[in-house]
């Protein structure tokens, strides 16, 4: 079942990603990249982090594409038109990234080839109340200043996406 | 395996249950803005117009569905799905009664209890915004992309005050699974005032119960606020360019984004499943009073009918009532019942002051509506949030 | 045959969520570098950040711990930053250049 669910889900978010970056229309990746963030959020239920599962799904997928979406809508963003690429992009292009792959895999399974299993429910401190604990104790300071660093950045839109008083 | 048999066939209820009432709430809101307004509504299709809703579906699902040439056909098919299946989803953790018991088989009447239940609701609410973000845009028609933007911008304006106006009896309750949060409030300060969290807490949460409303009204697009899909404005906003099923859809949606609210609403503020005063003084008989007096008053005016038809549905109407008032009084189904009609009536009376406040009130203007999100309830919530920890933190 | 079964038993590998980690933050990588229109670009960088993320929740189910998820709730916080202030000059650089294209918007004075 934990196979089942881990091979479904992981399909979809590449399937997902790789249309991210095939689709020439910015609302298709948009609504491909939502996917991804689905996915992921399932893949995140899976491994026992339920809290950040629905901060994903409230934070990401429904404010940052949100407004990804807004600024695509607002511009009347059109598909991209295909333009000549360089020899290089298109011949190299995929066999690198495979082969990258690859190579990062073959450490990957090289290093954590036994570092454990993942069973759905092994791994219960992942509640909203152990990830309270944790940002209001050991983590209080960073938590703080992300506080800042938020009202730093809606500073910056504000200041950037106003008109110009003349 | 008996529990995915079990789940299935609470699915099904569920699903069926909500679809009837969905279709009979559109009856109920066009008979209350009816009389309202000192006129009586439908009243020929069957009899007080109670197969209307049938008609109505009949009509859309054979009404001739109209795609535009000019639309992008794959984001114009998915907006109103989208929205669909985020309003129905958010029913699967809403606990509507204590534990039922069948025969060996001892089930809650809720599809599924997450330990993350409230959040669960938000997250779902927020993906709401995309049905209808896509299907302005995917119109390829400027009164439908701004009525789209509009209607976004409003609910994701009204998602702060909300979640906000939410945390605060979170932090007197304790849990964010909602079934915790319930039972949180059982029992009865002074053996009479009942402990739900908009009279008791540290500090009562009539001000979240009344901020969460209002923001209910906009996240759900109702009036005062339902200046994107107005039939006068924008010529109806975001569902101009959609014909026969898929406008239904999105008005189902809505619907179902109502009953939704109103289940929050009556779970976190006014106690849930819980009586409004306790079983010693006899609210079990409550319902069955309710029950046997709407089965008098319809025979009542059957035997004095004000239309030639009344004379014979409306008595069959006060047996059918006659019947639901016997079936409150038996005991092996009293434990069962009387939580579930607690549950309705509370989520009902919501309904009814949702129907209410649209046949009442004129809407906002749009900067209006967003001014005062951001400048008036924003505030607000955050001061609630503030005031309840602080008290919540000396009582503790 | 038991063999089998006991291995389907035991549950996924942690290393299968880096193995589909690095895949997605691959496929970010190659969008990030390959897209000509910026909207698509700065989407590539959201999908490393959440290919990052999802390495980070391995790693706290792996240790047992749950400083891995505190450290994707402050990844999250700086992704919603960054992508407001981004998407801010998105806005700006399109009300001053009128294209989307990163190909045009690469020198400093028209």
């Amino acid at each position: 079942m934990d196979y089942f669910f881990f091979l479904l889900f992981a399909l979809i978010a590449v399937v997902s990603a790789v249309n991210v970056v095939v689709q020439r229309h910015p609302i298709a990746s948009a609504l491909s990249l939502i996917g991804v963030m689905g996915s992921i959020a399932v893949l995140y239920l899976a491994l026992g982090a339920e809290f950040i599962a629905m901060a994903q799904i409230i934070v990401y997928a429904g404010a940052v594409m949100v407004l990804f979406i807004f600024v695509i809508m607002l511009l009347n963003a059109g598909a991209e038109e295909r333009r000549g690429r360089s020899w290089t992009a298109q011949l190299l292009g995929a066999p690198v990234l495979v082969a990258f792959l690859g190579m990062i895999c073959y450490f990957i399974q090289r290093e954590f080839a036994n570092a454990g299993f993942m069973k759905f429910g092994n791994f219960s401190g992942g509640s909203a109340q152990s990830v309270g604990l944790a940002l209001f104790t050991d983590y209080l300071l960073p938590f703080e200043v992300t506080s800042v660093l938020i009202l730093i950045a809606i500073l910056g839109a504000i200041v950037l996406a106003r008109k110009e008083m003349d | 395996m008996v529990f995915f048999i079990i789940t299935l066939i609470k699915i099904a209820i569920i699903a069926f249950v909500l679809l009837t009432v969905l279709a009979y709430l559109q009856w109920v809101e066009r008979k209350v803005i009816a009389h309202v307004q000192v006129r009586m509504g439908p009243s020929r299709v069957g009899p007080h117009g109670l197969l209307q809703p049938l008609a109505d579906v009949i009509k859309l699902i054979t009404k001739e569905g109209v795609m535009p040439p000019h639309v992008n056909s794959f984001f114009y098919l998915l907006a109103p799905f989208l929205a669909v299946f985020m309003a129905l989803i958010s029913i699967s953790v809403i606990p509507f009664g204590t534990q039922l018991t069948v025969g060996p088989y001892t089930t809650w009447m809720q599809l599924t209890d997450l330990n993350v239940g409230i959040l669960f609701i938000l997250a779902v609410s927020s993906m709401g915004v995309y049905g209808i973000a896509l299907a302005g845009w995917s119109s390829n028609n400027k009164y439908a992309l701004l009525g789209g933007l509009r209607s976004s911008a409003q609910m994701i304006s009204y998602e702060l005050p909300m979640s906000l106006a939410i945390a605060s009896p979170l932090l007197i309750a304790g849990s964010l699974s909602l079934r915790e949060i319930v039972n949180s409030q059982a029992g009865y300060n002074l053996g009479f005032i009942p402990k739900w969290l908009v009279f008791a807490g540290p500090f009562p949460q009539i001000f979240s119960f009344i901020i969460f409303m209002i923001a209910a009204f906009a996240e759900t697009n109702r009036i005062p606020f339902d200046l994107p899909e107005a039939e006068n404005e924008l010529v109806a906003g975001f569902h101009v360019e959609y014909s026969s099923m898929t406008f239904a859809s999105f008005f189902m949606a809505e619907y179902a984004n109502m009953v939704t609210v109103c289940s929050i609403a009556t779970l976190l503020f006014l106690g849930g499943w819980h009586p409004l005063w306790p079983v010693e003084y006899g609210s079990n008989f409550f319902a069955p009073l309710i029950l046997f007096g709407a089965g008098a008053i319809c025979i009542y005016h059957g035997l004095n009918p004000a239309r030639p038809l009344d004379r014979y549905t409306l008595p069959v109407f006060g047996i059918v009532f006659f019947g639901l008032a016997g079936l409150m009084l038996f005991p092996p189904t009293v434990p069962i019942l009387m939580p579930l009609f607690w549950f309705l009536a509370k989520c009902g009376f919501l309904l009814f002051v949702f129907v209410w406040i649209r046949a009442t009130l004129p809407r906002f203007r749009y900067d209006q509506l967003m001014g005062f999100a951001w400048k008036g309830l924003f505030p607000a919530a955050l001061l609630n949030l503030l005031v309840t920890g602080f008290l919540v933190a000396l009582a503790s | 045959m038991p063999d089998a079964l006991q291995v389907l038993n035991n549950g996924v590998p942690i290393s299968w969520y880096l193995m589909l980690s690095a895949v997605l933050f691959a496929l970010g990588v190659a969008g990030f570098l390959f897209r000509r229109n910026i909207i698509t670009v700065f989407m590539c960088i959201e999908l490393m950040l959440n290919a990052v993320n999802l390495s980070f929740v391995a790693f706290a189910n792996m240790h047992k711990q749950v400083s891995g998820q505190i450290f994707v709730f402050f990844v999250m916080v700086v992704a919603a930053a960054e992508a407001a202030v981004g998407l801010a000059i998105i806005l700006t650089v399109f009300k001053n250049r009128e294209t989307l294209n990163i190909d045009e918007i690469s020198t400093l004075k028209n």
